[in-house]
């Protein structure tokens, strides 16, 4: 081919390709248009504080109540119980990965993690019904075992893979220095890694607890399947809540469009994707930092 | 007698922790084995639902992932890999630029719900494709994208620079340079980053849930315009919707094991990509 038409084809693909890097732009940009429109359209009928400030949310009710705050407690009860199982588990496994395992070990427990992030959430919330759900139930005398421990326990595994691969990132960044000086100073294994490592280590792991804490309160199907999706005031952990995600995924099926009430899930939405987007901006926040940390 | 026991101890929290994780994975592939295995037969998945779902196989639900899983491919690994070339090959570290990682690493962050909205708000109703396999299998394509763009880029990052100079030097052009040098080179890593994509969309259930699935299908293949099954979705369905959910809970833990051998299959496809590339 003549030098000219392979240069005009070079530069048409230049175009083409470019074009396409706007394309996540676009979409960005198109989610955040398409919640912030419905919003408004909700807020136009319902007043912003009824929606902040309500204790109940009951859409098909009269008169119909719009309340997020049942569903916020609820997201963030399970959440927060998520977490408070993952962070230590996935701390420990990370620093076990990093600083004990070897070469062989690591090459069978990566893998196991790997599948275990596999695994679809539609099936780990088929287990919270058939295998934890019994389980809490015969702990604790109740029916059914689906409630926010239900969930946050689910929630804790879902998010574990994701805790377990960046804290482990994190510490394994770590320059050997920094532990040749603690050995140096008559400190052992364990001292170095309390003292020494997961100190220095402590944004990467900050940002991976960000990122599980993301995945966590974005999750929908293990909490639908779970948590038993009770509209009330969520009272407590060995009770029935519904979280914005499930709330979304149950009452959009059954609304007619450009309705209030589907306006409203748009709200929620909208709430949600804001504290996503919070959380994993945090986790890059640290990441950044962290890498800032160690090239300096 | 204390200073002895300490490291004991200290390991012993590691272990345990570790133990834990590894614990919950054989729990759930157990359970799931176990009981999912005896009502596993070539007859399940190789028949459509009979009788309200409490008889039959699950062969519209398998066709149906297959056929959503795809329309997911066609749709994101055309723009996803040009998006990671763009942002490899020729992107410069300009404000612009910046922005578009930025709204790739958000969008990775995007709730699967919500994307189920935008799919239900863009391809359902704006662009009137209906509930249907076409709008969920775009849905699923936008979710795969930013996971794609990632992937890829990082694919692209490890061929070494040295590699483009080489053909440039001999006279290729830069897209001359890419397509015979740099993407060849890069295939392997962009087609783990792709399998293990697909094998994540494939598992989902939130974004279908409003853009196309549908309870029960009578017939294997479906079409582009119309409601389908899928594996995720049935299992959902079996084990919270169904009339009669005691009876049909052998064919939810069977539904539930045949999605995560496919879901397994899809992964171990890319390992095997990426253990072959690393021995070369």
């Amino acid at each position: 081919m003549q030098l000219p038409v392979r240069e005009n084809i070079d530069k048409t693909v230049r175009l083409l390709v470019r074009s396409t890097g706007f394309l996540a732009i676009a979409i960005l940009g198109g989610i955040l248009f398409m919640l912030l429109w419905n919003t408004m359209a909700f807020f136009l009928q319902i007043k912003p504080l009824d929606f902040i400030t309500g204790t109940q949310w009951n859409p098909s009710g009269d008169p119909a109540l719009y309340g997020i705050l049942p569903l916020l407690v609820s997201t963030s009860l399970v959440t927060l119980g998520a977490m408070v199982i993952a962070i230590p588990l996935g701390i420990g496994t990370a620093a076990f990965l990093s600083e004990y395992a070897g070469s062989k070990l690591k090459g069978i427990l990566k893998p196991a993690i790997e599948m275990l992030a596999a695994v679809p959430s539609v099936a780990i919330g088929f287990l919270g019904i058939v295998l934890l759900g019994p389980g809490i139930a015969g702990l604790t005398g109740q029916s059914n075992g689906l409630n926010a421990l239900n969930g946050a326990v689910l929630l804790a595994i879902m998010a574990l893979p994701t805790i377990v691969t960046v804290a482990e990132d994190a510490l394994h960044g770590i320059p050997d220095s920094y532990k040749e000086a603690s050995y140096g100073v008559g400190a052992n294994r364990w001292q170095t890694l309390i003292r020494v490592t997961i100190p220095a280590a402590a944004p990467g792991i900050l940002a991976a607890v960000m990122l599980g804490v993301g995945r966590a309160i974005g999750e929908t199907m293990t909490v639908l399947m779970a948590t038993g999706n009770a509209s009330a005031f969520p009272k407590g952990f060995f009770h029935s809540v519904r979280t914005i995600t499930a709330t979304i995924a149950i009452e959009m099926g059954e609304v007619p469009y450009q309705t209030t009430h589907y306006y409203s899930l748009f709200a929620i939405a909208t709430v949600l994707f804001l504290f996503t987007l919070i959380v994993n901006m945090l986790g890059e926040y640290f990441v950044n930092k962290y890498r800032k940390y160690h090239s300096a | 007698m204390i200073k002895k026991l300490t490291p004991v101890i200290e390991w012993g929290t590691l272990l345990l922790t570790t133990g834990t994780v590894c614990f919950f994975l054989v729990a759930i592939l157990w359970d799931l084995v176990s009981k999912g295995a005896p009502s596993l037969s070539w007859e399940f998945v190789s028949s459509i639902p009979r009788e309200g779902m409490t008889k039959g196989g699950i062969l519209p639900a398998i066709t149906g992932t297959i056929l959503l899983t795809l329309i997911t491919a066609a749709a994101a690994v055309p723009f996803g890999v040009s998006c990671a070339v763009y942002l490899n090959e020729y992107a410069t570290d300009s404000a612009l630029n910046r922005l578009i990682r930025a709204s790739i690493r958000n969008l990775a962050g995007v709730p699967s719900i919500i994307y189920g909205l935008f799919g239900l708000a863009l391809f359902v109703q704006a662009l009137q494709m209906g509930t249907s396999l076409l709008a969920a299998g775009l849905t699923l394509g936008l979710l795969s994208l930013p996971y794609i763009i990632t992937t890829t880029e990082e694919a692209l990052r490890r061929i070494p620079a040295s590699t483009r100079e080489g053909a440039l030097a001999i006279g290729a052009t830069q897209f001359e340079s890419i397509r015979d040098v740099v993407m060849p080179s890069a295939l392997p890593g962009i087609l783990t980053g792709v399998v293990l994509s697909l094998s994540r969309a494939a598992g989902e259930t939130a974004p279908i849930l409003f853009t196309g699935v549908a309870f029960y299908i009578n017939s294997p293949t479906g079409s582009l315009n119309q409601e389908f099954m899928a594996l995720p979705y049935h299992l959902y369905m079996l084990s919270t919707q169904h009339h009669a959910i005691e009876e049909v809970r052998p064919l939810a833990y069977s539904t539930a094991l045949v999605l995560i051998i496919v879901v397994f299959l899809l992964n171990l496809t890319a390992f095997y990509i990426r253990y072959k590339h690393s021995k070369k």
